[in-house]
């Protein structure tokens, strides 16, 4: 686990006008982790992960990938240096059929792999299989689901972001995903930064994790460390049946 | 409990809100629900689960106009006794004639406007059609004010149910997720319905927000006369709330009863759950103590769950046949995870009858019937645990291990604490005995755990025949230094481990523990 850092963020604000949903974050993933981000709905989350790939862009602080300030560069060449996300929101292209979507997300300098990707897709996802010629926009939610996950990663990236990728997905589906998530990144060293609301699924997994709060960082630590803490378990555990 | 709702529907007595008699929708050649019933009863939670893309939305929409079923009549019994032909209704007319309302996958609401005129709006029918609601976005909604005082109360009722009357006047496009799940409720039991439909409420909600959204549901329920159903992939609701549970797998109906008959159905484990979730309840019970710590950070989960990773990294796709968007017919037979299950257990249960064990089946038995036989032989085997070779049962049983040594068959792949005391139960303890395994032994093995096509996918015979020979794999090396949080690493089998391993991993008495628990 000594390995170099590969994601660097570093006192990043983010704001949406005049609202800071970002209050200098400070995150690091390191080359060949799982690293889980886990806090409430609305505590920015998902801004950080949209931060990375500079929409919104972060209006201080910097992003560093493989060495390489990130900050300021376009999305697309953020994209081409091997960064694919499963965005919150399945966002998929609705009038593309599912095999095009899957195209989309394969680079362009990685075509030789190209059958070999969407065999590998279309074993993790059967069902995406079944409905190849299926327009996006009228797969089920959960299908939508498979297909943004699929299309990330067809780009084989060297870090993928995905928020919350076992939103929609049936209780099955999700073990799955984690354990691919962790085949993945034990057979190919995939880098995994990771958004849930699944947090026991998601820091059971991880090799680290971050507790963000009202767009800060309040805690960090293996995934076992957070899992054990009491706090994280009272906030983001358990689900107080009263 | 035990009365079947459409017949007592048929019979004059209608406890059934909704009755859904042979829906089918077809888009294309693609079946996306197959000559579907089922009932919801008044004053009940019904849920509505199964694999995604089983055609749960798909009913929804056919509840609620959107789709014009192929087939099938859905028929809405409302409170005062008036009873409308859903499916013939024009969509519109169906919130306000026959009180339906329903929530979307995907959040709707105005997210410009505040939750109270939000919540205003909803009760204006005519502003209602879904096509209004951009149209309605472009001009805004500023009537609010001279909304009658009436509306008002209504909607200040239904954001303290929710919890939300604090936020009244901010933009419901502030709010955090799980408060705008909640008000697309509020908003929805604005409209005064009686049959609320609810897609995926709990979706991307955390523990703490699905506590409230059961609260708010039960309340519902309880105190307002309206009768809820719930497609939901969180069994933590599902589980908890709902008084009935239908359950689809490719637009069939493989289930139908009480959450507890439908959670251990096997069935719906094969085609949809998985494994039993109480899982994360007992990892969390005990997290604080080390050990289990310890084992959550372990490697891969392998004896959990039929789909496994490996299958992802190196498995066969399913024998299913592409859909051409026009018409062909998509789903392949043996697609459906349900019926393996039935197909083998129907299997057993002829096997069995014709031991004259069980009484025998009927000439087309009710697939509920003849799952609960087979696992009742299974259970009798497993109770009387001896070596007899019964067709239907595995070939090679033993009636103890020899030498009274097991091997530690969690170093195959795909066999954790659970199925290896499975497998003991029935005769099964050394690696030599599934190497040997024949075609049948393997289907019965997968009857006894209920995981189809597991065993093959995950070579069991062929990891075992490499065990049996001393030899390591890649897995068992892991099991031995103790790094698979599912299996254990015992002293006694390490003959075939690497040795440096052993010591290291008896101080870790994984098994011991989760056994225990159990
Ligand atoms: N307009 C359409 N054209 C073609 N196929 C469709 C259309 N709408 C739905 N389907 C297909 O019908 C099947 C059922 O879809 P539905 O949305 O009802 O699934 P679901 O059970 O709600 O799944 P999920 O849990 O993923 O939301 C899916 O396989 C979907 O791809
Ligand atoms: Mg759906």
């Amino acid at each position: 686990m000594a390995a170099t850092t590969l994601l660097d963020i570093k006192g990043v604000q983010t704001y949406y006008g005049n609202i800071r949903a970002l209050n200098g974050v400070d995150v690091t993933v390191k080359q060949g982790e799982i690293v889980a981000l886990i806090g409430a709905n609305g505590a920015g989350k998902s801004t950080l992960m949209m931060t990375i790939f500079g929409a919104p862009r972060a209006r201080a602080g910097t992003i560093t990938f493989a060495g390489t300030d990130i900050t300021q560069m376009p999305t697309h060449e953020i994209a081409r240096m091997r960064i694919a996300q499963s965005p919150e929101g399945r966002r998929i292209f609705p009038r593309m059929t599912v095999m095009e979507n899957l195209q989309m997300g394969a680079s362009l300098d990685n075509l030789k792999h190209y059958d070999e990707d969407v065999e590998k897709v279309f074993t993790l996802f059967p069902r995406l299989k079944e409905r190849i010629t299926q327009r996006g926009g009228t797969l089920s939610g959960g299908e939508q689901q498979m297909l943004s996950i699929g299309r990330a990663l067809m780009a084989r990236p060297k870090l993928l972001l995905l928020d919350e990728p076992s939103l929609g997905l049936a209780p099955l589906i999700v073990k799955q995903i984690f354990d691919a998530i962790r085949e993945l990144n034990r057979t190919q060293g995939l880098t995994v930064f990771l958004v849930e609301q699944n947090a026991f699924g998601a820091l059971k997994l991880a090799t680290r994790g971050y507790v963000m709060v009202n767009g800060n960082v309040t805690m960090s630590g293996t995934g076992k460390e957070l899992l054990a803490n009491p706090e994280v378990r009272a906030a983001y555990l358990e689900g107080g049946h009263h | 409990m035990n009365a079947n709702p459409v017949q007592k529907a048929a019979s004059g007595m209608n406890d059934a809100i909704l009755q859904v008699d042979h829906l089918s929708m077809k888009f294309g050649g693609l079946v996306a629900i197959g000559d579907l019933s089922f009932a919801a009863k008044r004053g009940e939670i019904t849920a509505l689960i199964g694999p995604n893309g089983a055609g749960k939305t798909t009913v929804f929409n056919c509840i609620t106009g959107f789709y014009k079923p192929s087939e099938g009549m859905i028929t809405l019994n409302r409170n005062d006794g008036s009873t409308f032909l859903l499916e013939r209704l024009p969509n519109h007319e169906i919130p306000a004639r026959a009180k339906v309302a329903r929530t979307f996958q995907n959040i709707r609401l105005f997210s410009g406007m505040t939750l109270l005129e939000n919540l205003l709006v909803a009760q204006h029918n005519k502003l209602m059609k879904a096509s209004g609601y951009t149209v309605l976005g472009l001009f805004g909604f500023s009537g609010y004010r001279k909304a009658s005082a009436e509306s008002v109360e209504l909607a200040k009722h239904w954001l303290e149910k929710a919890d939300l009357v604090d936020r009244a006047d901010d933009p419901a496009g502030d709010l955090p997720y799980g408060a705008q799940r909640r008000l697309e409720i509020a908003r929805a039991m604005c409209t005064g319905p009686e049959l609320l439909c609810l897609d995926e409420p709990a979706a991307g909600l955390n523990p703490k927000e699905s506590a409230a959204l059961n609260e708010l549901l039960i309340d519902i329920k309880n105190t307002s006369g309206a009768s809820i159903l719930l497609i939901e992939h969180d069994m933590s609701v599902v589980m908890q709330i709902s008084d009935h549970v239908v359950v689809l797998e490719y637009g069939r109906k493989i289930s139908d009863g009480s959450p507890q008959s439908v959670r251990t159905d096997p069935r719906v484990i094969a085609a949809y759950l998985g494994v039993d979730d109480e899982e994360v309840e007992a990892v969390l019970t005990e997290v604080g103590d080390e050990d289990v710590i310890e084992q959550l950070d372990t490697g891969p989960d392998a004896a959990h769950g039929p789909g496994t990773s490996s299958s992802y990294l190196a498995g066969p796709v399913t024998d299913t046949v592409g859909h051409s968007s026009g018409e062909r017919v998509t789903v392949a037979k043996g697609a459906s995870k349900a019926g393996q299950v039935d197909a083998r257990s129907l299997a057993a249960a002829n096997k069995a009858a014709s031991q004259a064990a069980v009484p025998p089946a009927k000439a087309k038995p009710a697939p509920k019937a003849t799952s609960k036989a087979a696992t009742g032989t299974a259970a009798k085997s497993t109770a009387s645990a001896k070596p007899a070779a019964k067709t239907g049962e595995i070939s090679n049983r033993l009636a103890a291990p020899r030498g009274g040594k097991a091997d530690n068959l969690t170093r195959i792949k795909g066999i954790g604490t659970v199925n290896e005391k499975k497998l003991n139960d029935h005769g099964i303890f050394h690696f030599d005995q599934i190497g040997a395994w024949k075609k049948a032994d393997v289907e019965a093995a997968e009857a006894y755990l209920a995981f189809d096509g597991r065993i093959a996918r995950e070579e069991w015979v062929k990891q075992a025949r490499l065990l049996g020979q001393g030899r390591d794999t890649e897995f068992s090396r892991r099991v031995d230094a103790g790094k698979v949080a599912t299996s254990h690493a015992s002293a006694k089998t390490a003959k075939a481990a690497s040795g440096k391993t052993a010591s290291k991993t008896a101080a870790k008495p994984v098994a011991g523990k989760r056994g225990g628990g159990k």
